[in-house]
């Protein structure tokens, strides 16, 4: 771990609540710090677990889900189907060595822009502090598969 | 800037655009540099021109696209700009007049997520890189897609009979459309129909009400449930299905004349908390109002004396149609429309909850609805503006403003009509008492047409104006003179001093507040609430009617606070904005859906249970899964689920995710982002 370490984390937003909440904390100019690159899908159900180990095995140091609150999805319930398979994923990756808070899900409705910005600048935090994940790295040197990239995407959903 | 590749055989061909947006995005992003590096380290992924500019939105800007479309042979798009739901549709439509299918163009927001957010201009650029890379590795699996063509029906269903409701109600109906209009109370008329009269003109709210709510009534196009509500909607715009709870009235509408003889024979006398805000009596069997439409009345089950002890039908022996009917049952009506207006108004905040007003304990403080009632010829004091002991008139009246608004203990915003109803309120108990007559309030706001001059007059008619926040409302007497009296403890912050000011009446200029079940009808309904409960509108300036939910739209204070002229603004807006759907006949939707390949799906049926639409079907013969793409809304649920990976999403597919994560990581490119 370097002393100005600083991490990348892919952000997942869903297209009616959460990447509405970015779009709002940036017309409202509120700050958080640019580690965070967000990919839109267009409901948190759309969520394949695939694309968390994915980004994961290519170089993010974390992840963060996104989506409407319970009971608020555009889809009605898919977000509960989110939840659902997060809390599967997670628990696949603290046996496979990762530390559960690399991984975060977070509600945020199309008005929480500020909420959003804080929660991310807390997940930026938390994973500086744990460092870098270096998973296709850390990978090679366990003797598993030469690829990381080929490596996830053999994970079925 | 710009920079020209050649293009290589089997590649894509990319047009790469950044904008300035004026100095929003230069400002905070190198965006020269911006285009110039994905000239030159994108040139691998196929990228054969990239390009700045001022504002690419601009006409000229777009007109940088289409030519380049047309001179360079471009087949992919990628624009830097705004958020995708501020322009995606502009590239996209740029793109189409080049030639190019629409969907082979995306938008990245490099300054709602970016510029606006971040204070390091260096890391703000290397961001904006990588947000491009991303961009360009997913707009490369892009595919060539046809929107997905829906027809719009013609019939629209409005729920609230407000002021807000009725007029968008009689603006379709009058072009000739059919409308059905669901009001939960037994009449049509919401808030108004309990005021006497309407600031700024002080025009009687019956006078201009009731012609409306009549029309309403008589409508050949609109059919009216009240007493109803919605209990269900399926479907999506143009072609939802709605059912209609229709309560038992205990009354057959068939044969009811509205004469109102079963009121008066009803010996069971009511509290009316909803019209008469509790300041007056109904009979179980009822019209909230002389004027209701309809004007069949409903018999309060809960209250009625026959359904609680099995005896009575007073009513029954003397309606003269033989029109009460104690068997009737709720009925579930299925009505199919296109469009959706809601319209379900406001409630007003319970002044019990500022406990120091002593609303509910001190009998002399008053709610805004139950003056309203005080004041109106047709209330319980026939207009008597008097005590609660139903005969004093008052001396000393106080108006206090703001109550449970522009409060961080209650609600932050502004209620917008409380300033200028506390000044018709001054002005109606001056007119009819001569009382002193005191206003304390944080701010006076009387924007709008006219409203200024009316505060100008109440000043003239002598009303007192105390401003500051009032600390209390008391009836312990300390000083001589306070006997009897309710006592007014205020900062005056205008003297800088603390007074106690005695009157007889106090009035609470309460807030408005989003209705109870406002979230569980946001849910019905599939759109959301803001923080503050209100209905969140597509755009605050340029959509305020409609939602991110195609075909609902609001209308009214559901939306936010507001004055009757503007609900009925929006009233007008909402139905300008259905008629050009339903006058289009069709509506073109995102072609966002996902579909079964047959030969990989193994029948394992996991995908079967997803869908809250009910889009995906099974064959038991063939023992494989399809997915119906009129009823697939898109969300990619079951995309995820498939173990065997048969189902995939137009749009939002695998490839085009697992591109833009490796874009966005830079493993598609040489260097890092720097
Ligand atoms: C004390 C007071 C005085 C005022 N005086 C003035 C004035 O002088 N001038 C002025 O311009 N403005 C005035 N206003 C503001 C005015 O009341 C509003 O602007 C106006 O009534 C808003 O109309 P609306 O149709 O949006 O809502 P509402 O009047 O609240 O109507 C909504 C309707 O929807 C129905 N409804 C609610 N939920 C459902 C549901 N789930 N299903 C079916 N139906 C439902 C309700 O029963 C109601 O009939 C005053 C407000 C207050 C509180
Ligand atoms: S989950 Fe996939 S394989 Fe299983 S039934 Fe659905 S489409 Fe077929
Ligand atoms: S994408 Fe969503 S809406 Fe479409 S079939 Fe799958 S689960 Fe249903
Ligand atoms: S649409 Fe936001 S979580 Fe489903």
């Amino acid at each position: 771990m370097t002393e100005n370490f600083e991490p990348v984390i892919i952000g997942f937003t869903c297209n009616w609540c959460s990447y509405r909440a970015a779009d709002l904390a940036g017309t409202a100019r509120v700050k958080y710090p640019p580690n965070i690159r967000l990919i839109r899908l267009m409901c948190s159900g759309r969520l394949d677990p695939t694309f968390v180990l994915k980004a994961l095995a290519s170089g993010a140091d974390g992840v963060l889900i996104t989506g409407c609150h319970p009971g608020e999805c555009h889809y009605l319930e898919q977000n509960y189907k989110a939840l659902r398979r997060f809390l599967l994923l997670r628990r696949t990756l603290v046996q496979m060595g990762i530390e559960p808070d690399r991984v975060r899900l977070v509600w945020a409705s199309a008005a929480e822009g500020v909420r959003l910005a804080e929660e991310i600048t807390k997940m930026v935090e938390a994973v500086r502090q744990l460092g870098p994940l270096n998973w296709p790295k850390w990978q090679q040197t366990n003797g598993h598969g030469e690829h990381a990239h080929i490596e996830a995407e053999e994970v079925s959903a | 800037m710009t920079t020209e590749n050649k293009p290589q055989e089997g590649q894509e061909r990319i047009g790469v655009y950044v904008c300035h947006c004026g100095s929003n995005i230069a400002g905070m992003v190198d965006v020269e540099h911006v285009a110039k590096w994905a000239g030159e380290e994108l040139k691998d992924r196929g990228v054969v021109v990239a390009r700045d500019y001022k504002f690419m939105c601009s006409s000229l800007g777009q007109e940088l696209i289409e030519n380049d479309i047309k001179e360079l042979g471009l087949t992919r798009v990628l624009v830097a700009a705004c958020s995708p739901h501020l322009h995606e549709q502009t590239f996209r439509t740029a793109s189409a007049r080049a030639g190019l299918n629409p969907y082979l163009t995306e938008l990245v927001s490099i300054r709602e997520q970016v510029s606006w957010v971040h204070t390091d201009k260096q890391a703000a650029t290397a961001k904006s890189k990588a947000v491009i890379s991303g961009g360009v590795e997913r707009v490369i699996h892009h595919e060539p897609l046809e929107p997905l063509v829906v027809p719009i029906h013609e019939a629209t269903l409005v729920v609230g009979g407000g002021i807000a409701g009725i007029q968008a109600a009689l603006e379709l109906a009058d072009a000739g459309y059919p409308v059905y209009m669901v009001e939960r109370e037994p009449s049509i008329g919401g808030h108004m129909a309990q005021f006497d009269k309407t600031f700024p003109t002080l025009d009687c709210a019956a006078c201009i009400l009731t012609p409306r709510m009549v029309s309403v009534g008589m409508h050949p196009n609109i059919k009216l449930f009240t007493w109803s509500e919605v209990t269900k909607v399926d479907g999506y715009v143009g072609n939802f299905t709605v059912t209609i709870r229709k309560k038992a009235r205990y009354v057959n509408e068939e044969l009811c004349t509205g004469c109102g003889i079963c009121q008066e024979k009803c010996p069971k006398k009511v509290i009316d908390e909803i019209y008469e805000a509790g300041l007056g009596y109904r009979k179980a069997v009822y019209t909230p109002f002389p004027q209701a439409v309809p004007k069949f009345p409903v018999i309060d089950r809960p209250n009625c004396t026959y359904f609680q002890k099995g005896t009575c039908k007073a009513c029954e022996k003397f309606c003269p149609t033989n029109a009460i009917d104690f068997t009737q049952e709720d009925e579930y009506i299925t009505v199919e429309v296109g469009n959706i207006i809601l319209a379900t108004g406001y409630d007003l905040f319970d002044a019990r909850r500022v406990t120091q007003y002593g609303y509910g304990r001190l009998a002399n403080v008053f709610t805004s609805i139950e003056f309203e009632r005080l004041s109106n010829a047709a209330g319980p004091t026939n207009g008597e503006i008097v005590l609660r002991d139903g005969v004093t008139k008052p001396d000393a009246v106080g108006i206090i403003h703001c109550v449970g608004s522009r409060d961080r203990n209650f609600n932050n915003y502004c209620s917008v009509i409380c300033c200028m109803q506390g000044l018709k309120f001054a002005h109606l108990v001056h007119e009819r008492t001569g009382a002193t007559v005191y206003n304390f309030y944080i701010d006076m706001r009387t924007a709008y047409k006219a409203y200024d001059e009316f505060y100008q007059r109440v000043l003239e008619e002598g009303t007192l104006f105390v401003r500051g926040k009032v600390a209390e409302v008391t009836d312990a007497a300390r000083l001589p003179g306070e006997e009897g009296k309710l006592i007014i403890q205020v900062e005056d912050t205008l003297a800088g001093i603390q007074r106690r000011i005695p009157v007889d009446m106090v009035i609470l200029s309460a807030g408005l507040e989003p209705r109870r079940d406002a979230k569980e009808v946001a849910k019905l309904f599939g759109i959301s609430c803001s923080a503050d409960g209100w209905f969140i509108e597509k755009h605050p300036k340029l959509d305020p009617v409609a939602t991110m939910t195609e075909g609902i739209f609001i209308a009214g204070c559901v939306q936010g606070p507001k004055d009757i002229p503007s609900s009925v603004a929006q009233g007008a807006a909402a139905s300008a904005r259905v008629l050009g759907r339903i006058r289009q006949g069709h509506i073109e939707l995102e072609p966002v859906r996902a579909s079964v390949d047959e030969a990989k799906c193994s029948g394992c049926r996991i995908c079967n249970n997803l869908c809250p639409f009910n889009a995906i079907i099974f064959h038991e013969d063939r023992m494989v899964t399809e997915i119906n793409p009129a009823l697939c809304q898109g969300c990619g649920t079951c995309v995820a689920a498939c173990p065997a990976g048969a189902i995939s999403g137009t749009v939002f597919s695998n490839e085009q995710i697992f591109a833009q994560i490796d874009g966005l990581l830079g493993l598609t490119l040489e260097h890092a982002f720097s």
